[in-house]
């Protein structure tokens, strides 16, 4: 183990590179790579990692990446890959396929705003355009939680009760590009944290069944069903995996939600990603005022963690929710959920979507202490309100 | 020894079979031969295989969850995806020191047109599978529309009034890859077909078979005329049987008698009689059967010799 400055980036690659190679002694690893900005390093790292038994095949596009990472999984190997905003919705059919062909695939996503226009910089709106399909969601605030969470999706991935595939996903440039203090496994760790993939039904030719070919309705929706059994049992097996990543590597990689100062709170903010180191900062100097405010870090999203939210939002009144992201003609993604996690269970509560930093804008302490300074006094639940636009204008 | 007339050939039981029987496929569907030959060669070779299979008829073929008229491990993938997954599956094969092939089985929609970027990856990547598209010049699996392998002139649901456009020659641009192997095969000349599964089979990196595969369907021609539709289009220099080697080396396998390929458009509903001009029909098979001459006489692929073939002292 050593610290090291890296990218959210670097220890993307790095986590990936290491768990491939931790699959060595089994059917080793494979995986399909093709580049875009802002994820390009994390291919490029996995690229040059000496694998012992392993293969990165260099493809005309994340449809193929994710395609050539399917037909390796499906012979058996540690599959992952990564990629980025339009590089996700150009390889979302085969995106799903992993999902329903129920392979432990990981895939870090660097969450950029999907074009047009072109914009390079962070937004949500990617990987919550796949929230609906059979993929765990996990994400990141910080580039050490990045290494560590990749590590556990591989192990929540591919535990026999879940077998799912996993996104890992991180905010483009605060996180992909800024690099900051990480302790690096050693291989060795990652060898003792990951067991040798075993996957039940990979394709054997004692073994003639064709997967994938026509199914009836109700064969169709048993598959759902089983995905709809395997997601429920995610918060518990995740849980494990946590605590036996704490066992190798002697630090917490991070709780499916990271509830801050919440126990007598009255507002809470709820946040994703970088957002909610700066949230947390605010709510740090606002206690310090005395004012009963908390924080929840929203990590795991798919499935969504209700029943612990729901827990931790015991005492607030109010939440307030920070969605770096838009659904057309709704507003907020993670405030959609959050809504629906308490409907019925909690009408005292007043919940107020807040769309901030999309599109790449800054989310500074002053816009946090302005969504603050509203949700204390505000006693009606509104619209999504919009932060950094100019909503007074014609609309057209 | 013809292939069909091998007393020796072990007749498998059902469960052995690439292609089982009682399967759904319509009557003189070629690709429905084309897999039983497949099948035959691949126990001729001692070899198993695994499919690949995207969106097509040969999907369709599996039947209905949880049984598959299919006897060996297939895997469907997405319409443009197929050479991407046999990718990954023939890397992991290769990886582990695993026997058998990994093969995929594409329509021609899947392999003229969506799939295009994909094959010609795979095959820029040399990766080691073989991939066979029976070409039946058609969408048939969604009732007939036209791809990029349809015929000038024939009606599809989609060209109601005939294709304006000629077929693409998918031979010259997988040949262009310098792959190792590329050939076209017809269900007409199984000795021929099979021959030339063997050779891909002894083979590594991407090798790409083309079989024009008759479809009684989107043809409207009668199930008992597919063969002879198919060996007309071989003997009229409609589609001629050919192979290259590392896209540089060519073998012409039967030379065309120049039969009138009138019959060929006659037999076929999708043709409409005013849309044909024979004349035209044979100057367009000269013309591209003189270029393939000349590259054949100018480029000949010779077979390796063996040291124990090899010269006396």
């Amino acid at each position: 183990m050593s610290i090291q400055l890296v990218t959210g980036n670097q220890a993307a690659g790095y986590a990936l590179s290491l768990a491939g190679e931790a699959n060595r002694e089994a059917r080793g690893a494979v995986c399909g790579i093709y580049p875009i900005t802002p994820q390009t390093e994390i291919v490029e790292r996995v690229a040059s990692f000496p694998f012992t038994k392993g293969r990165v095949v260099p493809v005309e596009s994340e449809h193929s990446a994710m395609g050539v990472s399917i037909g390796a999984a499906l012979g058996g190997a540690r599959a992952f890959t990564a990629s980025s905003s339009n590089g996700l919705a150009y390889m979302t059919e085969n995106v799903m396929v992993a999902g329903f062909y129920r392979l432990p695939i990981v895939m870090v996503a660097v969450n950029r705003t999907l074009g047009p226009p072109w914009n390079i910089w962070v937004d949500q709106g990617d990987t919550l355009m796949l929230r609906d399909l059979p993929w765990i969601q996990l994400y990141c605030e910080t580039n050490q939680e990045v290494l560590d969470t990749t590590l556990v999706a591989f192990r929540l991935a591919e535990d026999r009760r879940i077998l799912l595939p996993v996104m890992v996903a991180m905010d483009a440039f605060v996180m992909s590009h800024t690099t900051s203090e990480a302790s690096l496994p050693a291989q060795e760790q990652v060898d003792r944290y990951l067991p040798r993939l075993e996957l039940p039904h990979r394709l054997r030719h004692e073994e003639p069944k064709t997967i994938g070919g026509l199914t009836w309705p109700q064969e169709s929706a048993q598959q759902r069903f089983e995905i709809d059994r395997a997601m429920a049992r995610v918060p518990e097996v995740f849980e494990e995996c946590r605590r036996s990543f704490a066992e190798v590597f002697e630090r917490d990689p991070g709780d499916a939600i990271d509830a801050y100062e919440v126990e007598d709170a009255e507002a809470v903010l709820i946040a994703s990603g970088s957002i909610a180191t700066t949230a947390r900062e605010v709510v740090r100097r606002r206690r310090a005022r005395g004012e009963r405010l908390g924080l929840i870090k929203a990590k795991l999203y798919r499935p969504f963690p209700e029943a612990a939210l729901r827990n931790a939002c015991r005492s607030a009144r109010k939440l307030a929710v920070l969605d770096r992201n838009y659904g057309a003609g709704v507003g907020g993604i993670f405030w959609q959920d959050i809504r629906g996690a308490f409907q019925g269970r909690r009408d005292d509560l007043l919940i107020q979507g807040y769309l901030t930093g999309l599109c790449g804008g800054d989310v500074t302490p002053e816009i946090v202490e302005e969504i603050v300074s509203d949700i204390t006094v505000r006693r009606e639940p509104a619209a999504p309100i919009w932060l950094g636009v100019e909503t007074s204008g014609e609309a057209h | 020894m013809s292939i069909l007339a091998d007393e020796n050939l072990h007749v498998p039981c059902s469960d052995e079979c690439l292609l089982r029987p009682g399967n759904t496929n319509c009557g003189g569907c070629g690709m429905s031969i084309g897999l039983t030959l497949l099948g035959r060669a691949l126990e001729r070779a001692g070899e198993r295989c695994m499919l690949v299979i995207p969106a097509c008829c040969g999907i369709v073929t599996a039947g209905g969850y949880p049984t598959t008229a299919y006897g060996v491990p297939v895997a469907a993938s997405t319409f443009a995806s197929a050479p991407a997954f046999a990718s990954g599956l023939a890397s992991v094969r290769d990886l582990n020191g695993d026997d058998g092939q990994v093969i995929c089985w594409a329509g021609d929609g899947g392999t003229y047109d969506i799939g295009i970027a994909t094959l010609s990856a795979a095959a820029e990547r040399n990766e080691n599978l073989i991939y066979i598209c029976y070409d039946n010049e058609i969408y048939g699996n969604t009732g007939g529309q036209r791809s990029s392998a349809t015929p000038h002139g024939a009606r599809t649901t989609t060209t109601p009034s005939g294709k304006a456009e000629g077929k693409k020659d998918i031979m010259s641009i997988m040949a262009a890859h310098g792959i190792p192997y590329a050939a076209t095969l017809s269900v007409a000349h199984p000795d021929d077909f099979a021959r030339k599964l063997e050779t891909a089979l002894g083979l590594e990196g991407t090798r790409f078979l083309l079989i024009h595969s008759p479809c009684p369907a989107g043809w409207k021609s009668d199930p008992a005329d597919s063969i002879e539709l198919v060996r007309i289009a071989v003997a009229s220099g409609l589609f001629p049987l050919y192979e290259v080697w590392d896209g540089t080396r060519y073998r012409i396998n039967e030379r065309p008698s120049w039969i009138d390929p009138g019959g060929y458009f006659e037999r076929q509903g999708r043709f409409p009689a005013w849309q044909v001009d024979l004349a035209e029909v044979i100057a367009g098979c000269k013309a591209r059967y003189a270029r393939l001459e000349v590259l054949a006489r100018e480029f000949p692929h010779r077979e390796t010799v063996s040291l124990q073939d090899g010269p006396g002292p």
